[in-house]
């Protein structure tokens, strides 16, 4: 067990940032530690590392109890967001600054930093000073200052925060990359759960200072522990709906429904991918029209509206599209084949439930 | 998310206890003997003291001729900024170099040129004795100095305004048929009239205080040219503390005043900018 | 009261179109610029000039003469001497000030920042005389002083003590805007790389202040070397013992050896004019820096990795 961390609590003042965060961390694992701004993940972040104090519980990395061990003896390396490099020193004596502290032998420190200057391609920059990179190169000087003392862990805050688009995901391939070549145990931070998906093995995700799952991105999207993760993770369609007769009405659409009385109001969740659409208006039980295509590339996410003017989130590949013949303004049937019941934020959540099927399943519902 | 809490950073406790330490021994202590002292007197035996003839006419003049001397450097202070920042031209830098140059010299090479330059047979007495008037050892001649030391606040505290008032402003309001004046007085001056205010609160703070370079040039006569600092320095000589303190602790009070003033304005004149 | 113009100020150079619609007619646009010089040069370029023109109005000898003066030279060493200490323990106070004002949180700071700023709206006589009602022969501990033979007033001692009070802030004031600019992250890094508080504050903190410290110092030195109101008050004016250089001209001026006055008033202008000529610089270098740093920031050809 590389980081261990039991009944963590911090207060700031009167704000609680974070709230009883149990969590273990495996020898060579990249970890996520996703939710939106203000969750408590960059102060998790900060406690493993030494940067804050935590009011209650225990920090240990590689079994050792590193509560009253200050930063300097963590053996961490550190990726700030904006990076932090110095200023007033090149690309070689930021890599080396780590190094010099823990007193190496020059010819060592050189070494290394040639090492590490190989492999984060910075070669011919190493007399540069951090004003004269470009966003990527910062980046990259600033995890080889971290790797540099061989640190036990690698904690990156927001790591891809401050590069624009295109070169973020590059750096999330590259990072993937690197932590399978050097197998150094990562956690980093994120608000971007696509970016937690694609790059980690098992992702923390955080919301109001609480630890509200812990699982592989697979999990976390198709097991999500509940309606916050569920809403959180992927994009949801999310309905109000009123139970009457063991079913639960939103608009024309009915989710049947167990152990509700008539008149309960529930909120009934359920992925894009789940609605089935069919060009043959006798298909399946609901008429919508297509209102708008929106493309994201090989995927097109549609949006219907029922008559009763529910608005309905769909997904499809474009060779699907093509193959229906769809358009905006075209008129489908259409039918949700799983969903969830949804509950308040914290209480766990059901399992998926299947709604009676007319037709067999349908091909869209591998995407 | 981020949270400005710097618990790792370490050496908060040795820098502030040493922060205090220093500041008390050197400024605050100091400053409160002074007080502790004036309180030794009873409030008749201030009041005498601190409203002494002498002392009033000095007040008079060193708040008289400071007022004038900020008024002067707010018109020629403005005109300078304006210039300075909005328009180019040959010696420009020179210029503006030059404007920190009170700051620089000595206020005492100051007095002896001003004191020279304004004599009767200075460079420009000469000019001014024929049309009678007399600029040094007289109220002109500590308006002259002031006017010296506190040339830099009103130019240096406007220039950054006017760097940052935006082109596009007056572009409108030249656009909506403003005149190049009516822009001038209904668009450029209310936003400038913050930072003119704490300019001319911080020269005049300078002035009141100004020693070294009034003396030279004053000729300090009693109840004629004798500035309220110099007077402190007269009773002490004559060994007149309590008089000296008593001025002093009017002088002190006046210029918290004032600093507290020009920390409301710069905060309200930072409300005009982003 | 705050002395303006810190290094950050004037970065931005305005380099704009004479030619726009918001702009003044030439004659007006001349007429402001002859007034402004006009104000400038009157103000600031003559006296300045005359001070080099009495220092040599009696032939260049005299000049030197007048400067060979043992009480001269005397008075030159002991402003250079007062500036030794002075300085010193100004920035080390002005770094202690500026690192818990810049780096913490902590409730106070306004009145802590107000407090350092105290001294510059104190007017020099009254910062003399405060150590004197403290130190005087009449004043707290001028009794117990005379009994153990220690003389503060009148004395080297009171001037260093007058100088540090007059010249309290400079520093601190300068420092604390960049310290608080430059944030705490690098800090932080170089803890996280293992250095200690006094590596990280040696390493990373002052070479990223470096050039507001140095303007700081110049500052105070300037100020120090120049200061005359509250020297004047307890230096005592013992030529020869404690006469600091602006003590030196009063009493040439005043003893009518105009030109002798002059000459060391001139060393005290070349002193002047050498703080603002570094001064500029420190800012120009600032600003482009600050440039240097705004260009490669904006600068798109970010090279992807690998």
């Amino acid at each position: 067990m590389s980081i261990t961390l039991q009944g963590i609590s911090k207060r700031f003042g009167d704000v609680v940032a974070v709230k009883d965060v149990n969590l273990s961390i495996l020898e060579g694992e990249l970890v996520a530690l996703l939710g939106p701004s203000g969750g408590g993940k960059t102060t998790v972040l900060r406690m493993i590392a030494g940067l804050e104090m935590p009011t209650t519980g225990d920090i240990h990395i590689r079994g050792q109890r590193v509560n009253d061990l200050p930063v300097q003896k963590r053996n961490i390396g550190f990726v700030f967001q904006n990076y932090a490099l110095f200023k007033t020193m090149s690309v070689h004596d930021n890599i080396a600054f780590g190094l010099k502290i823990k007193k190496w032998s020059r010819a060592d420190r050189d070494a290394r930093v040639a090492e590490l200057i190989q492999l984060f391609d910075l070669s011919g920059l190493e007399r540069r000073y951090p004003h004269q990179l470009s966003g990527g190169q910062r980046q990259r000087v600033a995890i080889a200052r971290a790797l540099a003392p061989k640190p036990n862990v690698l904690l990156l805050d927001e790591p891809f925060g401050a590069v624009d688009a295109k070169i973020r995901q590059e750096l999330r391939e590259w990072l993937v990359r690197l932590h399978h070549d050097l197998n150094v145990t990562t956690v980093f931070v994120t608000h971007d759960q696509e970016e937690a998906m694609e790059v980690s093995n098992r992702i923390v995700i955080f919301s109001r200072g609480r630890l509200e799952q812990i699982g592989t991105p697979r999990e976390v999207y198709e097991q999500p522990a509940n309606e916050f993760v569920a809403r959180f993770i992927g994009v949801m369609n999310v309905l109000e709906a009123t139970v009457r007769d063991g079913q639960a009405r939103a608009g024309e659409i009915g989710f049947p429904i167990h152990g509700a009385p008539d008149g309960t109001q529930v909120r009934i969740g359920f992925r894009p991918y789940a609605v089935a659409v069919s060009t043959d208006l006798g298909q399946y039980a609901h008429r919508a029209t297509l209102r708008h295509t929106y493309f994201l590339g090989i995927l097109l996410r549609l949006e219907f509206e029922l008559p009763s003017g529910l608005i309905i989130r769909g997904r499809m590949t474009k060779e699907e599209y093509s193959t229906l013949g769809l358009e905006d303004g075209r008129e489908v049937s259409l039918q949700i084949r799983n969903y969830r019941v949804l509950a308040r934020d914290d209480a766990p959540l059901g399992g998926e439930l299947a709604t009676p099927q007319r037709t067999p399943p349908h091909i869209a519902e591998n995407i | 998310m981020r949270h400005q809490r710097f618990n790792a950073l370490p050496g908060f406790g040795l820098t502030m206890g040493y922060t205090l330490f220093y500041l008390s021994v050197i400024v605050l202590i100091p400053l409160g003997g002074l007080f502790l002292r004036v309180f030794d007197l009873t409030w008749a035996q201030f009041w005498n003291l601190a409203t002494a003839d002498r002392a009033l006419a000095a007040y008079k003049l060193t708040f008289g001729a400071s007022f004038i001397a900020a008024l002067l450097n707010s018109v020629f202070g403005t005109i300078t900024a304006w210039v300075l920042v909005r328009y180019r031209f040959l010696g420009k830098r020179f210029l503006d170099a030059l404007v920190d140059f009170p700051f620089a010299l000595p206020t005492a090479v100051a007095g002896v040129t001003l004191s020279d330059l304004f004599a009767d047979n200075g460079w420009i007495g000469q000019w001014l004795a024929p049309l009678g008037i007399k600029a040094a050892y007289s109220p002109l001649g500590v308006i002259i100095a002031l006017t010296f030391v506190g040339l830099p606040f009103v130019v240096r505290t406007l220039q950054p305004v006017l760097e940052d008032f935006e082109r596009e402003t007056e572009e409108a309001a030249a656009t909506l048929g403003a005149g190049r004046w009516r822009t001038a007085l209904t668009v450029i001056a209310p936003s400038l009239l913050p930072a003119l205010l704490t300019g001319f609160a911080l020269a005049f703070a300078r002035a009141v205080g100004e020693y070294g370079s009034v003396i030279f040039i004053a000729g300090n006569l009693q109840y004629k040219t004798e500035i309220a600092p110099l007077l402190i320095v007269i009773h002490l000589e004559e060994h007149e503390e309590g008089k000296a303190m008593a001025i002093a602790v009017v002088m002190l009070i006046i210029s918290f005043a004032l600093l507290v003033s020009i920390n409301l304005l710069e905060r309200w004149a930072s409300r005009f900018q982003k | 009261m705050s002395a303006p113009a810190p290094a950050t100020r004037r970065l931005r150079d305005t380099h704009r179109k004479s030619d726009r619609a918001s702009e003044e007619t030439p004659l007006v646009r001349g007429l402001l610029i002859a007034t402004a010089a006009g104000f400038l040069l009157l103000f600031l370029m003559v006296p300045l000039v005359n001070v080099f023109a009495q220092a040599f109005s009696k032939g260049i000898p005299k000049f030197f003469q007048s400067l060979a003066d043992p009480e001269t030279q005397s008075a030159v060493r002991l402003t250079v001497m007062i500036a030794a200490i002075v300085v010193p323990l100004n920035v080390v106070f002005g770094i202690a000030a500026a690192w818990c004002v810049a780096k913490f949180e902590f409730r106070g700071k306004t009145l802590l920042t107000t407090l350092i700023d105290l001294p510059f709206s104190v007017s020099p006589v009254v910062a003399g005389l405060i150590y004197v009602v403290m130190f005087g022969m009449r004043g707290y501990l001028g009794p117990w002083l005379q009994d153990h033979d220690i003389q503060i007033i009148f004395a080297v001692p009171g001037i260093v003590l007058a100088t540090l009070f007059v010249t309290f802030p400079f520093v601190a004031r300068e420092l604390i805007p960049v310290m608080q600019a430059t944030g705490t992250e690098q800090e932080q890094a170089a803890m996280t790389l293992g250095a200690s508080g006094w590596q990280t504050f040696w390493r990373v903190t002052l070479p990223s202040v470096k050039w507001g410290l140095l303007y700081g110092i110049i500052l105070c030195n300037a100020r120090t070397m120049g200061e005359f109101g509250a020297v004047s008050v307890v230096a005592g004016h013992i030529s020869g013992q404690t006469e600091t250089m602006p003590l030196c001209v009063e009493r040439l001026y005043q003893g009518f050896d105009a030109a002798a006055a002059f000459a060391v008033a001139s060393l005290l202008a070349l002193l002047a004019l050498a703080t603002l000529v570094i001064k500029s610089y420190l800012e120009w270098k600032q600003h482009a820096l600050l440039e240097e740093a705004q260009r490669t920031a904006d600068d798109p050809s970010s090279l992807p990795p690998s």
